[in-house]
């Protein structure tokens, strides 16, 4: 026989009460999202950190040299907003490009479909990064 | 400064840094994200292989 309602309410009270928000599982997934793997290096995860600011900072690079296009938030599109929402994913990168207006330019070269593929995936990438330092930041993941 | 790659290229390249941030987000200790991350870049490079027969086929 299933749980009552409320023993299982306990359950999930203790479990939330036993992850209280602390500043580090606010500041590292802000920090980490501005900056590529830098939600890592704050809590001292240097090699992740470095890896994962490698990889997201290099791909978005390439994307930006393969002449990708980068999204703007008011696409109109549902695929151009799609697109947005993976590009701010790159945070500090994506404002960089918009302050630099980089990634607007005429596409000239058959492969610059995979620059703008880049881009996202970078973007999208650092989410599964946010997400990691959170994970590391409560105590989740070693 | 612009950059031209060939499409394989740009797919392997693609793979590497994909794999290493899967690696690396997806596993708890590091002998399992390299494991992870390897056959990660293996199922890119795989695929893309594959794909590349299955048109490769469907043209002719």
């Amino acid at each position: 026989m299933a749980n009552p309602p409320t023993t299982k309410n306990e359950a999930i009270a203790t479990k939330a009460s036993a992850q209280p928000i602390t500043v580090m599982s606010v500041l590292a997934p802000a920090v980490g999202w501005l900056i590529p793997g830098a939600g890592h290096l704050i809590q001292k995860r240097w090699i992740r950190g470095l890896l994962l600011m490698g990889s997201i900072v290099i791909m978005f690079v390439i994307g930006l040299m393969l002449e990708g296009h980068v999204y703007q938030p008011n696409g109109g599109d549902i695929l151009d907003m799609l697109g947005f929402v993976g590009d701010v994913g790159a945070g500090g990168l994506y404002i960089l490009s918009q302050a630099m207006n980089w990634g607007h330019g005429a596409i000239s070269h058959a492969t610059a479909d995979y620059g703008t593929k880049y881009l996202i995936v970078a973007g999208l990438l650092n989410f599964i990064s946010v997400a990691d330092a959170y994970h590391i930041a409560i105590g989740k993941k070693p | 400064m612009t950059l031209t790659l060939s499409h394989f290229s740009a797919a392997l390249l693609f793979s590497v840094f994909a794999s290493i941030v899967f690696g690396i987000t997806q596993r708890n200790n590091t002998r399992d994200q390299i494991r992870y991350g390897l056959y990660c870049f293996a199922m890119f490079v795989g695929g893309v292989i594959v794909a590349g027969w299955v048109m490769w086929m469907l043209r002719r």
